[in-house]
């Protein structure tokens, strides 16, 4: 029995990601534009839908910087939420500091902190072994946080409270803070991360990164210093995690160990997946259409574990390039057509 | 003496199912390549289904001693259910294996909400059935029978699975798929059916070592999900689809997680998620696995 990496040449991913990627920043861009127009037409309930979904588009975007860029599946990337959402926590309710532009540049210090060494001795390692040592990672912060009782508050989590944005205090209750300025100070932020990973995937660092996926012998053979650039992936991965672990904490109100837990990671590759982790924009079309359908199921049954699986089992069967492969293809036939 | 003892029996008792669930998943991974998430879920179906057949059984007035055979039998029935989950599975065989894990995810999300529907979702637990057995004395300290028999059952099935793979003409068969699928339909193996075979045996290593738990402890909804990354600690300790590294990696988190209870209680799991760690860095394919390519 031989391990993955000596498998026969013929299981090669049925899938090549290159298939669609010219209106990436299109789609991104519609996406952003119909969410600041959203407030002005849409409930105060689908609003409050909207915020944690910015959290995971950020998460997401630097997710799929590994995932659809650089080839690696990370199992445990629900470690980096959690990262932010405890820095969160203690910097609003231990240290009663509570700027969240602060807060945001605390969190990034502690993904970088962590993200260092962790991905250090992770990127060595590709395929299954990558997935599961930062799925033991993962598990491995996920007990501290609940098993630490007098640090962490254990399986009770830490309370996180409003912040302060740009050192403004808001009045009103939580909702109104949280569908008013929160809700474009996230999309502010979503907007401006989405950029930056643009500009990052375009980079000769970007095309560095798709090299090593496509062929990682012959990137270096070629001068690409592999191992530091895939660092170099997970260290910015893990703080966009960060930051979409921050508003996600801010919108909940609360840090628990649920967050780290390695289904919440494997949320977020279904999140990837679901969209298309081929394209740019896919991941958070993927994120927007896991919220809004995990909305849609929980309030018609309780069995909605049962449907979101049967959607993401449909999805790898008969989908695998995602909502994204679905649009790039009738888009081409588009094309052929006129 | 005495605690150094309970730790070892609550270790290998915890240690044997595992070895169970564990073997199942490094059944499947080295013939299909498949890392199995829903492994877990096989072992909470077991357990569910455990109970229910225990109810019957004795409704039905079987005597008290036939808990054991009757959990046994359960399990290796309702373990059929891996023949149509593998159906679904063979679509993404050749696929990436990001893929596969997410499929497996799927399927454990899905029969998180059939354990729900059917068992509801407060705990259920097998009364009295415990200490049928009565207690035993070993070397001087009571424990009660059933676990002895449980961890007598699991060796008896490791050697019974050990002895099928390497001696039997059909095991022969599995482990040259295993090594070439290619090659070995080439030379005639139907490896579908080898697939659908193999599949389903590691299905019922899942279920009967559910099965074999629920007297000793409640089945819950979470059992599946919290057995997964405990399994997964196992295999990537004892190394990727090996049985032996099965074994071992069994015996070292059932007795790492016993002794952590006695010693530190906040350490259970995070001792071992840091030898987990440990292994994977100082020698990635597991004390038992070949090494990487």
């Amino acid at each position: 029995m031989s391990t993955p990496t000596s498998a026969p040449a013929t299981v090669a991913p049925a899938v090549s990601p290159n298939i669609w990627r010219p209106s990436g920043l299109i789609s991104f861009l519609v996406i952003i534009v119909a969410m600041a127009g959203l407030p002005l037409v849409a409930s105060t309930y689908t609003l409050t839908l909207m915020v944690p979904f910015f959290g995971f588009a950020i998460a997401l975007l630097g997710f799929n910087l590994l995932l659809g860029y650089t080839g690696l599946l990370s199992f445990g990337h629900a470690m980096f939420l959690g990262i932010g959402a405890y820095a969160a926590a203690l910097m609003t309710s231990k240290l009663g500091v509570r700027s969240l532009e602060l807060t945001l540049l605390v969190a990034v210090a502690a993904a970088v902190v962590i993200a260092v060494p962790v991905g250090f001795l992770c990127v060595r390692y590709t395929r299954i072994f990558f997935g599961m040592l930062t799925l033991a990672f993962g598990m491995l912060f996920h007990s501290i946080l609940f098993k630490f009782y007098g640090l962490t508050g254990g399986d009770q989590g830490m309370r996180v409270m409003r912040p302060l944005l740009f050192g403004m205090e808001f009045e009103g209750g939580k909702t109104a803070f949280i569908t008013g300025p929160f809700y474009y100070y996230a999309l502010g932020l979503l907007t401006l991360l989405g950029y930056a990973m643009w500009r990052i995937v375009r980079s000769p660092f970007g095309l560095h990164l798709t090299a090593i996926r496509e062929n990682a012998q012959k990137a270096a053979y070629l001068g690409v210093t592999v191992s530091r650039m895939r660092l170099a992936a997970y260290v910015i991965s893990g703080v966009y995690g960060a930051i979409g672990g921050v508003i996600l904490a801010v919108t909940i109100g609360l840090a628990d160990p649920e967050i780290v837990y390695w289904t919440q990671s494997g949320n977020l590759v279904f999140m990837a997946v679901l969209g298309g982790s081929g394209a740019f924009a896919g991941p958070v079309v993927g994120g927007l259409a896991f919220v809004l359908l995990q909305d849609t199921v929980m309030s018609a049954t309780q069995y909605w574990r049962f449907v979101m699986g049967a959607v993401l089992v449909l999805i790898v069967i008969f989908f695998p390039r995602g909502i994204a492969g679905l649009f790039g293809d009738a888009f081409a036939r588009l094309k052929r057509g006129s | 003496m005495t605690v150094f003892l309970d730790v070892l029996l609550g270790g290998v008792f915890h240690a044997a199912i595992l070895f169970l669930v564990a073997a199942g998943l490094q059944l499947v991974f080295g013939v299909q390549k498949v890392i199995n998430l829903a492994c877990g879920s096989f072992y909470a179906l077991g357990a569910y289904f455990g109970i229910t057949a225990v109810g019957l059984a004795s409704a039905v007035g079987f005597p008290a001693w036939t808990v054991l055979p009757v959990l046994v039998l359960a399990g290796l029935v309702i373990g059929l259910v891996g023949l149509p989950v593998e159906r679904i599975l063979r679509t993404v065989y050749r696929r990436d294996e990001s893929y596969q894990l997410l499929l497996t995810f799927g399927l454990l999300l899905m029969f998180q909400d059939v354990f729900r529907f059917f068992w509801g979702a407060t705990p259920r637990t097998l009364d009295n059935a415990y200490l049928a057995y009565g207690t035993a004395e070993f070397l001087g300290l009571r424990v009660p029978t059933y676990n002895l028999l449980v961890i007598a059952a699991s060796i008896a099935i490791a050697v019974a699975l050990g002895a099928f793979l390497q001696r039997t003409r059909t095991g022969r068969i599995i482990r040259a798929t295993a090594e070439n699928r290619d090659m070995s339909e080439g030379l005639g193996v139907n490896s579908s059916r080898v697939f659908a075979a193999v599949f389903t045996v590691g299905c019922m290593l899942g279920t009967v070592g559910g099965a074999l738990v629920v007297p000793a402890s409640a089945s819950s909804l979470d059992m599946a999900v919290e057995l997964v990354v405990e399994a997964f600690a196992v295999v990537v300790i004892g190394g990727l689809g090996s049985m032996r590294g099965a074994l071992a990696g069994a015996l070292i988190v059932g007795l790492i997680r016993a002794a952590a209870i006695m010693v530190l209680p906040e350490a259970e799991i995070l001792s071992i998620y840091l030898v987990v760690i440990a292994v994977l860095i100082l020698r990635p394919a597991g004390l038992f696995g070949k090494a990487m390519a």
